[in-house]
């Protein structure tokens, strides 16, 4: 069973709850847990991982073999990130536009594309401690998660449960991160920013036609338009963290809810009890 | 000799608008019958690329100069490559600005004087 935890909104507890969610669950299950947050990977600093192995990505990126080319346009115009321009005999290519999708090659009439490999990142990975970790590492500079994303997400072993961190928004790399899915458990905030966000981040998968429940953090402060709102749209509140300085405090020092206050560990499986109910009630009706 | 700015309105009465890619016009000059017509951006709001397809746009004009507040490091290499003059750093009246390019007060920048992805946040510009 795949898990993802998205959020909308930055900052209202995706790693918590993706980290001591994995930890609660180790010790009965096959876990592993894929930090996909490729540009900010944090779940290390709570798991403290031995990485052990480590591979590089790239992008293919096109070169201009200027021997063939017409400078016809062809390939500026396919290009659907404007990554290549042609400007009378001058090709230019800007590899940091570039997503690395082929389509300037395959449509060049002259075959005068090829493609050359740019590294734009790594994933790590480590099996110790109980729980399969991988992580995206984007390289500083770069502008485009999705292939890193990607490349963490070949690490996949579904026999098991698999718990995705995905990063804040409902852009691409999110898009990337929770498709495939089984469940995708949404945590926010009881305010105004946590709300707006989370209403965004149903509509995305929503779309994406995966089923999803919601996780209050930091519950007691703000208003109450999240739970109306989940009333109203009929999405289950399958937890509430309350605001508390104790668990701010553990988190600072790098030590997730799970293993600094051992309560929490049954309140993290009945959540995962949960959504394994909604998962199978699903699958039965569909 | 045409010139293009980048600017908010369609005529000459408007203002620069401080961003190259995303600008919502090009007020496009003539400077030899000082004849101007507006240019709409149609690549102001694109998702990425945004400098080098609003060149692309510029080129076909056959324009020898373009006139606008920031431009970036892709807008400013496509358009260095396709041997077009650029003009930075320029706020106000386009009419002004159009006097101030005919008497030779403004000069062409080497560099772009902002980083990428500058006009997507155009209440913070940076220099």
């Amino acid at each position: 069973m795949i898990i993802s935890v998205a959020s909308g909104k930055g900052g209202t507890g995706k790693t918590l709850v993706a980290t001591s969610l994995a930890i609660s669950l180790k010790d009965g299950h096959k876990v592993q847990l894929l930090d996909c947050d490729v540009e900010e990977p944090n779940d290390h600093i709570f798991l403290k991982p031995v990485i052990d192995r480590s591979e590089t990505v790239s992008v293919p990126v096109p070169r201009i073999d200027e021997e063939k080319c017409t400078y016809c346009g062809i390939c500026a115009d396919i290009c659907a990130y404007n990554a290549i321009a042609v400007f009378g005999r001058n090709v230019l290519v800007f590899p940091e536009l570039c997503h690395g999708c082929g389509a300037c090659r395959y449509f060049c009439p002259e075959k005068a594309i090829v493609e050359k490999k740019r590294r734009i990142g790594i994933v790590e990975s480590s099996s110790s401690d109980g729980i399969a970790f991988v992580q995206g590492k984007l390289a500083v500079g770069e502008a485009i998660p999705i292939a890193v994303i990607r490349k963490v997400k070949e690490y996949t072993d579904s026999d098991g449960i698999v718990i995705t961190d995905v990063s804040p928004g409902t852009s691409c790399p999110v898009v990337q991160s929770i498709v495939g899915s089984d469940f995708c458990l949404l945590v926010t905030e009881p305010t105004p920013f946590g709300f707006n966000d989370l209403a965004l981040a149903v509509e995305t998968v929503r779309k994406l036609n995966i089923p999803c429940g919601v996780v209050i953090n930091r519950f007691g402060v703000g208003d109450t338009k999240v739970e109306e709102y989940c009333v109203r749209e009929n999405i289950p509140v399958l937890l509430t963290i309350p605001m508390d300085a104790g668990i701010a405090r553990l988190y600072s020092r790098g030590i997730t809810l799970a293993e600094g206050m051992p309560q929490w560990k049954e309140i993290f499986l009945e959540l995962f009890k949960k959504i394994e109910d909604l998962v199978n009630e699903r699958s039965r009706y569909s | 000799m045409k010139i293009a700015i980048s600017t908010m309105g369609q005529t000459v009465d408007s203002e620069v608008d401080s961003r190259f890619g995303r600008c919502r016009y090009f007020v496009i000059v003539d400077l030899e019958t000082m004849q101007s017509r507006a240019l709409d951006n149609s690549a102001a709001t694109g998702s990425g690329g945004v400098g080098v397809s609003t060149t692309q746009t510029i080129i076909k004009e056959g324009v020898e100069a373009i006139i606008t507040g920031n431009c970036g490091p892709n807008a400013h290499q496509a358009l260095t490559a396709a041997g077009i003059k650029i003009i930075t750093g320029i706020t106000g009246n386009v009419q002004d600005v159009i006097e101030d390019y005919r008497s030779g007060k403004l000069k062409t920048s080497s560099q772009p004087n902002v980083g990428t992805h500058t006009g997507m946040n155009p209440g913070k510009i940076t220099d």
